[in-house]
């Protein structure tokens, strides 16, 4: 996580040019789509991995990003390894290993499903700056006064952000080095600094406002742009195509 | 351990269960607005703004629990005990929400029950912890610190006990092991909310000293002065 930019990759291909609207529906239409899978569909989740490549290579995002960027979801993982050891049912034999098989099967349905919805929401952050996200929410009538805290933490996260690396910095030139966690009282008290900080800020903010005129609601009359027909046609054909998929596995099992 | 967070991934829970946490999450976040600008006014977006990206820089702070070992902050005690309960489970939904859709951390179908767990249950408990504490224990450096150090460890361990509820109610049938799973994911958060309690406690009491006016646990009253200082100001 650096700064509060996001994973915004700036770039030009069909992905960054759709609304961001159309782009949080589809991408709640995948993820749901991925979720109602059967586990047992083996080449359903292939299917929706092949697809998903496909859009990447689309957006012009290395492969190399989207694995490193997949081990957010690392410590669930380690759940995934554990299933075919909890899980009781008929055991199956690997060498000197017994597991159950439906414990294998739980994790293999964690791990597929969990990389599968960090690769969708992954293509939703790398092709949408952070300022079109919160414009596609807004047209989604997502509440006002969320997206306007939203917008001012983003914007002041960066300050925020960057105070705290210098105090780090301050604290490394003067050697401070701590290694557990009886020492980090300078951390500590740093970020007690920060946050008086941030407050003050937060009211000297609010009184310049006040000096121009705000009232409780920002003077914004322009709202972000509507998606033509053919903008949802094509962001919502991925997820159509995945639903088609669910619900095929979900008869056919 | 660096990036030890609790944020959801896709269908560890199933749809109906996240659907009910969303519902309720919805409902207690909207809430969360009411009373938080009841307290605010107008003045809550640009106050509520900079608090989130504190919380948000704080999140970023990785600070050492053993020798190569570090963690970082889950925030909600730290939220509660600044900010008190409703501001502070607000702020802390805001970067919960901020991961998931620009840091793909935590799944869109999954936010109900992230928010649930990180935002309300951590920053509520932790309030409550505080609020308990500080009518025992005396409003002195230590007194405050001590009450947010349990306030910390509890905001923690409740919040992975509301993952491992969740997991009862929706997750996957695991059975006999289920008792000695939800054991390992509480003690491991244990010995999580000691390292965030620490932080917290020392944060809150370097904001205590300086300015109390600022921590909302104190209600607007200072810390007890010890007698040294006493004598200075005489």
């Amino acid at each position: 996580m650096s700064g509060a930019d996001g994973l915004y990759r700036p770039g030009d291909s069909p992905l960054h040019r759709l609304r961001p609207q159309v782009k949080i529906v589809a991408l709640v239409g995948f993820t749901c789509a991925i979720a109602a899978t059967p586990r047992e569909a083996l080449w359903a989740f292939g299917t929706y991995a092949l697809l998903l490549a496909g859009l990447f290579a689309l957006a012009r995002v290395p492969a190399a990003w989207v694995l490193s960027r997949s081990l957010v979801e690392s410590p669930f993982l380690v759940l995934a390894l554990a299933f075919p050891f909890m899980v009781a049912g008929p055991p199956v034999h690997f060498g000197f290993i017994t597991v159950s098989e439906p414990g294998l099967w739980a994790g293999w349905n964690l791990f597929a499903k969990a990389t599968l919805g960090v690769w969708a929401a992954l293509l939703l952050s790398a092709t949408t700056p952070v300022a079109g996200v919160l414009a596609g929410l807004s047209r989604l009538r997502c509440p006002e006064i969320l997206l306007q805290i939203t917008a001012f933490a983003i914007r002041y996260a960066h300050l925020t952000v960057a105070e705290v690396t210098q105090m780090r910095l301050a604290r490394l030139a003067r050697c401070d080095d701590p290694r557990f966690l009886w020492q980090a009282s300078a951390l500590a008290r740093s970020l007690g600094v920060v946050f008086i900080r941030s407050f003050e800020r937060g009211e000297r903010i609010w009184q310049s406002m006040a000096a121009r005129g705000y009232t409780g609601r920002l003077p914004l009359e322009v709202g972000p742009a509507p998606a033509s027909a053919l903008q949802w046609g094509a962001a919502l054909s991925a997820p159509a195509v995945a639903g088609a998929i669910a619900a095929w596995t979900a008869v056919i099992a | 351990m660096s990036d030890l967070a609790l944020h959801i991934p896709t269908d560890v829970i199933d749809g109906p269960t996240s659907l009910v946490a969303a519902l309720i999450a919805a409902l207690l976040i909207g809430l969360c607005v009411v009373r938080a600008r009841r307290g605010l006014d107008e003045r809550l977006v640009p106050l509520a703004g900079l608090a989130t990206a504190f919380i948000f820089a704080a999140q970023m702070l990785n600070f050492p629990i053993a020798a190569g070992v570090s963690g970082h902050l889950l925030g909600g005690a730290l939220a509660a005990a600044l900010l008190g309960p409703w501001l502070g489970a607000l702020c802390v939904t805001v970067v919960i929400v901020i991961q998931a859709l620009l840091f793909a951390d935590g799944a869109v179908t999954a936010l109900g029950l992230n928010v649930a767990n990180m935002a309300l249950i951590a920053t509520f408990c932790a309030y409550g912890v505080l609020v308990l504490a500080l009518k025992v224990l005396p409003r002195t450096r230590w007194g405050l610190g001590a009450a947010v150090f349990a306030a910390s460890v509890v905001s923690v361990v409740a919040a992975s006990a509301g993952f491992v509820l969740q997991f009862w109610i929706g997750g996957e049938e695991v059975g006999q092991s289920f008792g000695a799973m939800a054991a390992a994911i509480l003690g491991t958060h244990v010995l999580v909310g000691v390292g965030e309690a620490v932080i917290t406690a020392g944060a809150v009491t370097a904001v205590a000293l300086a300015r109390p006016d600022l921590v909302h646990a104190l209600r607007g009253t200072r810390l007890a002065q010890n007698p040294r200082t006493l004598k200075e100001h005489a």
